[in-house]
């Protein structure tokens, strides 16, 4: 064999190796490397209570109650929604500040603690967007489309 | 007649014409990109006016890995055939790759604020760009850490055929796991899911930072050229 086809053959080979070992470390490790959960997964897996886990979902529409609290003292508003995959649904209460894409309809992760069976006390909300972009006028003009359909 | 632009000699007489068309190229089209973004396209209806971050950090992303693909062939290239113009031009990308990852990290966060509620998470897509950007760093260390230069080129080479396994982890790990990322908007098989009033501007400055890139480049390989002949005359008068 040629030198220079054994250099590459020695690389390839490595390459389809390492790939390989790469491959079967993230499959098994694929538990660790998902940033949330989806309700169903909530109520499927057994959740340990005490540790602080993320849930994604939909914001369920007109979901959204607002509840004026009294909390040591002081007045706070709790928000409390319920986000869904389409299959289970999760209620979720939250004392802070809400991104600014938070909507009904929209997708969010919440962060923090299962309470009761489909109770959850989140800590932080994110909310998540997806990959379409269009103008407003445009968006108006697709949903008085799928109104019709 | 790729081989015959490997002569670093005819290739530094060609890079000196082709430069200042491309940085011409690019500061024009980087013109007329600023004026859509800002002027010349639509609001989203859900974002607002912080969409227009996307015309940047998005270009810097594709950047990001299309350099790293660049350097990892230039990388195999030279350990295989042992050519010295693949050495200088991975030499040449690490830096710039490394500051278009920085730049789409930093664009990213300052999106991620108004949209998501949040400068960074630990999920797969920011983490492994991060990565990226970790491994630029660790070439452009490498790259400078020897004196003998081949030696240099050879670990380098090295790890950016390791880093490889980054690339496709990047690009499809918001397929393969649920991530605060969105997935891609852009693909080969369906038609893009952004609006095409905004696919103009996004693909002008995609264009611009293409010759950008391209300027610079042929900028740092002409003088890792010139560099490597310095090396040689001196090396020259030492022996004589």
């Amino acid at each position: 064999m040629k030198k220079k086809n054994k250099r590459l053959f020695t690389i390839l080979t490595f390459m389809a190796l390492f790939a390989g070992g790469c491959a079967i470390l993230l499959i098994n490790l694929r538990e660790n490397l998902i940033f949330f959960y989806s309700p169903t997964e909530v109520f499927e897996k057994q959740i340990d209570r005490t540790q602080m886990i993320r849930v994604g979902g939909m914001v369920k529409d007109e979901s959204i109650v607002k509840i004026i609290k009294t909390i040591e003292g002081r007045q706070l508003e709790e928000i409390s929604f319920v986000i869904t995959d389409f299959k289970k649904e999760l209620v979720i209460s939250y004392i802070g500040i809400l991104p600014d894409l938070f909507k009904e309809g929209q997708g969010v992760v919440v962060e923090g603690f299962l309470k009761n069976v489909g109770k959850f006390e989140a800590k932080t909300v994110l909310a998540k967007h997806d990959e379409n972009y269009m103008p407003p006028e445009i968006k108006d003009i697709k949903t008085i489309k799928d109104k019709k359909i | 007649m790729i081989f015959s632009l490997a002569n670093p000699l005819r290739f530094q007489r060609l890079i000196e014409k082709i430069e200042p068309i491309t940085l011409n190229i690019a500061i024009i089209l980087l013109l007329i990109g600023l004026f859509f973004c800002f002027f010349g396209s639509p609001p989203d209806y859900l974002q607002g006016e912080t969409v227009r971050i996307m015309y940047i950090h998005v270009p810097c992303a594709w950047f990001s890995l299309m350099i790293y693909s660049i350097i990892a062939l230039c990388s195999i290239f030279s350990i295989v055939f042992k050519h010295t113009l693949a050495d200088l031009i991975s030499r040449s990308c690490a830096p710039i790759g490394a500051c278009f990852t920085l730049a789409t990290l930093l664009s990213g966060s300052i999106w991620g604020k108004p949209t998501w509620g949040t400068w960074w998470v630990w999920d797969a897509r920011l983490t492994s760009e991060l990565v990226l950007l970790v491994i630029y760093l660790g070439l452009i260390i490498i790259n400078n850490a020897y004196e003998d230069k081949s030696k240099a080129d050879r670990y380098s080479s090295i790890l950016a055929i390791i880093g490889i396994i980054n690339l496709p982890i990047i690009k499809w790990s918001v397929d393969w796991w649920s991530t605060l990322h969105q997935p891609a908007s852009i693909s080969k098989f369906s038609s893009p899911s952004i609006d095409s009033s905004m696919l103009l501007p996004l693909f002008i400055m995609t264009f611009s930072f293409l010759f950008f890139f391209i300027s610079i480049l042929l900028v740092r390989v002409r003088g890792e050229i010139i560099q490597r002949k310095i090396e040689v005359i001196r090396f020259n008068r030492m022996v004589s």
